[in-house]
C-alpha cells in the first residue's frame, strides 16, 4: 500500500469537515463537522505511525481521541444551554458581541 | 495507484472504504436533516476504524469503536434530540454566507493534495511491519508520555463537571 493513500483520504476528510464548519449554522453540525477534522488527523497520525516503525503515532491518536470526547460532551452542554435560553442553536443568533 | 501488483486485498478494501467514508462525510455536511447526519458520521467513524486495522493498529481501532460510535454518537443524538422541536428534514441549516464555503474547501484540498503529491509520491508503506501490540501503546502512554496523560485526565474531569454544571437546571 502507498502511503499517500492514506495521506489523501486524510487530506479530503479534513477538507470536507472544513467545508462544514464554514457552511453549516446549526451548532451540533458544526460540532460533527470538527469530528470529522479530528479523524482525519488520526489517520495521518497513524499512517506514519507505520511508515516510521514507531508507536507515538498510536499514542497521539489516543490522545486526540479523548480530547475529542471531551470537547463533544462540553460542546454540546453549551448548545442545549443556548437552546434553553433562545429557543435556537443558530451560531449565527449569537451576534450580541458584534459592533 | 501503483502498488497493484503486491498486496490487492488490502488495495481493494482500502478502496471501498475509503470511497465509502467520502460518501459519508459529504452527506454529513450536505443534508438537511440532523439525525441523518449522525447516522452518516457512524458511517464515516467506522469506516476510519476499519482504516487503523488496515494500519495495523489495532488498539486504536478499538477504541475508536467504543468511544466515538458507543459514546459520541449517543451524545449527539441526544444533542439532537433536546435541541430541536421535530424529528424530520429543517431548511434552516446553512449560513447566509455559504457559499464562500466551497471554494475555500477546492483551495484548501488542491493544495493539500498537490503537496503530498510532491512530498510522498509513490513512497510505499512497509508490508512486513509488525503489529504494533497493546503493550507497547500502553508502555508509551505510561511511560514517556506519562505526563500528557495525566494532563488528559484532569481535562476530561473539567470537562465531565464543566459538562454537568453547563447543562443542570438550577
Amino acid at each position: 500500500m502507498l502511503l499517500n493513500q492514506f495521506l489523501m483520504l486524510g487530506a479530503v476528510l479534513f477538507c470536507i469537515g472544513v467545508y462544514g464548519v464554514i457552511v453549516r449554522k446549526n451548532a451540533v453540525l458544526v460540532l460533527m463537522s470538527i469530528e470529522l477534522i479530528l479523524n482525519s488527523v488520526n489517520i495521518n497520525l497513524l499512517a506514519f505511525s507505520l511508515r516510521n516503525g514507531s508507536v507515538d503515532g498510536h499514542t497521539f491518536a489516543l490522545y486526540v481521541i479523548a480530547v475529542a470526547a471531551a470537547e463533544v460532551g462540553v460542546g454540546l452542554a453549551m448548545v442545549l444551554l443556548m437552546y434553553r435560553n433562545r429557543r435556537s442553536v443558530g451560531l449565527d443568533d449569537l451576534s450580541e458581541m458584534k459592533g | 495507484m501503483i502498488a497493484a501488483d503486491l498486496l490487492v486485498a488490502q488495495n481493494v478494501g482500502f478502496g471501498i472504504i475509503a470511497a465509502l467514508m467520502v460518501i459519508g462525510a459529504l452527506r454529513v455536511v450536505t443534508t438537511n436533516n440532523v439525525v441523518h447526519a449522525a447516522l452518516w458520521l457512524v458511517v464515516v467513524l467506522a469506516g476510519a476504524a476499519a482504516q487503523y486495522i488496515l494500519l495495523a493498529a489495532e488498539f486504536v481501532a478499538v477504541t475508536q469503536i467504543m468511544v466515538y460510535i458507543g459514546a459520541v454518537m449517543v451524545l449527539f443524538l441526544f444533542g439532537t434530540m433536546l435541541t430541536r422541536a421535530r424529528i424530520g428534514a429543517e431548511k434552516d441549516l446553512n449560513n447566509k454566507n455559504a457559499i464562500i464555503g466551497l471554494p475555500i474547501a477546492v483551495l484548501l484540498l488542491a493544495t493539500m493534495l498537490l503537496a503530498l503529491n510532491d512530498g510522498f509520491t509513490d513512497e510505499r508503506l512497509p508490508t512486513d511491519a509488525p503489529v504494533t501490540t497493546t503493550q507497547q501503546v500502553s508502555d508509551q502512554i505510561f511511560g514517556i508520555y506519562l505526563l500528557p496523560f495525566w494532563a488528559l485526565s484532569f481535562v476530561l474531569l473539567a470537562a465531565a463537571i464543566g459538562a454537568i454544571v453547563l447543562a443542570r437546571r438550577d
